[in-house]
C-alpha cells in the first residue's frame, strides 16, 4: 500500500496508513501557501473540473486554490447555467467532460453515493467534495490535521461531534477518520438528530451537551440547517441554542485546552455563539487554512499516474 | 553491500574543505553568500560547507534548503513521492550570490528543478553549483562550478553518498544498481 488509488470517495474504506499519508503530505503544502509565489508546478498540464451540484463557497474556493497552487488548469461547473438544468444525467455530463480530455473531477452532489457512482464510470480521478449524507472526506481530513496540529496526536484524543449528526456527511467522515486513527468519538445532540444504532460503531452518545463538553478534548460543532426546523426535527432555533448551543456560559467550566471546530458556514447564535466562534477555544480559521493544504495533498497523491502506481493503490 | 569505496570519511572531509576554499576564492570574502542544499543529503552537505566557508573567512553565510519534489518533471512516470521535505530559504535571495549544493550530479534534472524553484523565490545575482560527486550521464545541458570528485560509472552501477547525520557515517560508495 503506497498511495490512495484512483479516487477519494470517503474515509470509510481508507486504511489508517492512507489517512496518515494524506495528513503527512499536507505538511509541506502548508509552506507553499506561505510563499510569496504560492505556486509549485507539480500538476502542470493536468485539467481538473470542479463539478458542483450544490451550493458551496468554502469548499469550492479551497479546492480551487489548492488546484491553482499546484499549477493545474481548472474549470468550474455549477448547476446554475449548465446543461444539468436541461436534464442531462450526471454520467453524461462527466463523459462529455472526459471527451474534452480532463484528468480529475471534484464533485459535490446532493445525493449520497453520487461520487462513488461517478468514479466507477469514468477514467478520471474523482474526489468527493460532499455527497448527500454520505461523506465529505476532505473536510474530515482538514479537521484531523487541525487537531493533530493542536494536540500533536490523534490517538487517544476525545472528540465530541455536536448537533445534527443524522444528516451530516461531515460527521460521518469524521467518525471514520477519528476511529481509524485511534481517537475516542462521542456525539451529542437532539435525540431526533442522532442516528439510531450509532453506538455500534464504537461511538458514545451524550444526550446532554454539558456532559459532552466535560468529557471532550475537542468539540466539532455541526451546522444546524434551517430546513431541520421546518421538517420538525427541532422545535425552534432559539430552543436549540438554549439546550444544545455551544455558548460561552457552557464553556466557562471547560478546560482551557478544549478546542472548538466548526466546518462552516456558521449559524451564529444557533449552534455556536459568536463569543465562542471568535474566542480562545476556536480553531475555525486554522481549519480553513489547513483545508487548502489537505486538498493539495489529496490532489497531488491522486495525480501520479503510472500503471504500477494505480495498481498499488487499488488493493485497499 | 558496496562493491567499492570511492571516498572514506577523511577524504569527504578533505574534499569539503577544498570545496569551501574554492567557493571563497570564486565569490570573495565580502560575505552575504547564501548556501542552499537540496534535500536531503545536499542539505546536510550545505550545512557543513557553510561552516567551512565561514572558517575560510567569508562570513556571514546564510543557509537554506530546498526540496525539489514538487518541481520534478516525472510525476506521472514515478508517481508522487510519499515524502516531501521542507523548503526553507532566507527571506531575501534577490540580488545575492547563491551556492546550490547537492551530493551527486547525474542527469541534471534535479538541478533544473532546483533552478526553477529558486526562480520562484527571487532573482539571485548569480547561482553557483557545488556537488560532492559528478558522475556524468547528463540529460540536460547543466554543469557544476565546484566539483568534489569526478567519477566514472559503468552502466548498472550507482553512486551512493552517506552522511553521518542521516546514515551514521560519512563516505561515498559505488554500488551495483540492482542491490539496495
Amino acid at each position: 500500500m503506497t498511495g490512495l488509488g484512483k479516487d477519494l470517495i470517503g474515509l470509510e474504506h481508507l486504511s489508517a496508513d492512507q489517512v496518515r499519508l494524506i495528513l503527512d503530505m499536507a505538511e509541506p503544502f502548508k509552506e507553499v501557501s506561505e510563499r510569496q509565489i504560492k505556486k509549485v508546478p507539480a500538476l502542470r498540464g493536468k485539467t481538473i473540473v470542479n463539478l458542483f451540484f450544490e451550493a458551496s463557497t468554502r469548499t469550492r474556493i479551497s479546492f480551487e486554490f489548492a488546484e491553482k497552487r499546484l499549477s493545474a488548469d481548472t474549470v468550474n461547473v455549477s448547476t446554475v447555467g449548465s446543461s444539468v438544468l436541461k436534464g442531462e444525467t450526471l454520467v453524461d455530463t462527466a463523459r462529455n467532460l472526459e471527451a474534452m480530455r480532463i484528468d480529475m473531477v471534484v464533485i459535490r452532489h446532493p445525493s449520497s453515493g453520487a461520487a462513488g457512482f461517478l468514479a466507477q464510470r469514468i477514467r478520471s480521478n474523482v474526489i468527493n467534495a460532499g455527497d448527500g449524507k454520505h461523506e465529505h472526506p476532505t473536510q474530515a481530513l482538514l479537521d484531523l490535521l487541525t487537531l493533530r496540529d493542536r494536540f500533536g496526536r490523534i490517538e487517544g484524543l476525545k472528540v465530541a461531534i455536536c448537533g445534527d449528526v443524522l444528516h451530516s456527511r461531515v460527521a460521518r467522515s469524521n467518525i471514520w477518520g477519528l476511529l481509524k486513527l485511534g481517537a475516542e468519538v462521542a456525539v451529542s445532540g437532539p435525540a431526533t438528530l442522532i442516528p439510531r444504532g450509532i453506538e455500534q460503531l464504537g461511538v458514545t452518545v451524550f444526550p446532554r451537551i454539558e456532559d459532552a463538553i466535560a468529557w471532550a478534548d475537542a468539540l466539532n460543532v455541526l451546522r444546524l440547517q434551517l430546513e431541520r426546523m421546518e421538517s420538525g426535527y427541532v422545535p425552534s432555533l432559539r430552543e436549540y441554542n438554549r439546550v444544545f448551543g455551544i455558548t460561552r456560559e457552557r464553556l466557562s467550566r471547560a478546560s482551557p485546552e478544549l478546542v472548538v471546530l466548526h466546518p462552516g458556514p456558521m449559524n451564529r447564535g444557533v449552534e455556536i455563539d459568536s463569543d465562542v466562534a471568535d474566542g480562545p477555544h476556536s480553531v475555525i480559521l486554522p481549519q480553513v487554512t489547513n483545508g487548502v493544504a489537505v486538498r493539495m495533498a489529496v490532489l497531488y497523491l491522486l495525480a501520479g499516474g503510472g500503471p504500477d502506481w494505480r495498481a498499488a493503490g487499488e488493493e485497499r | 553491500m558496496p562493491s567499492a569505496t570511492l571516498l572514506d570519511a577523511a577524504a569527504v572531509a578533505r574534499i569539503l574543505t577544498r570545496m569551501a576554499a574554492e567557493i571563497v576564492e570564486r565569490c570573495g570574502s565580502a560575505g552575504g553568500l547564501v548556501v542552499v542544499g537540496i534535500q536531503r543529503r545536499g542539505a546536510e552537505l550545505a550545512t557543513r560547507l557553510a561552516r567551512l566557508i565561514e572558517e575560510a573567512g567569508a562570513s556571514p553565510v546564510t543557509l537554506g534548503k530546498l526540496d525539489i519534489t514538487l518541481y520534478r518533471d516525472d510525476l506521472s512516470a514515478i508517481g508522487p513521492r510519499p515524502r516531501v521535505g521542507a523548503t526553507d530559504l532566507p527571506d531575501e535571495i534577490e540580488g545575492r550570490v547563491v551556492v546550490l549544493v547537492d551530493d551527486v550530479l547525474y542527469t541534471g534534472r534535479t538541478i533544473r528543478a532546483a533552478l526553477d524553484e529558486l526562480a520562484d523565490f527571487g532573482r539571485p545575482r548569480r547561482i553557483l553549483l557545488a556537488v560532492l560527486i559528478d558522475r556524468g550521464g547528463r540529460e540536460l545541458p547543466i554543469q557544476a562550478d565546484i566539483v568534489g570528485q569526478t567519477v566514472t560509472v559503468e552502466p548498472g552501477q550507482r553512486v551512493e553518498v552517506a552522511v553521518i547525520e542521516l546514515d551514521g557515517r560519512d563516505g561515498v560508495d559505488l554500488v551495483e544498481a540492482n542491490r539496495r
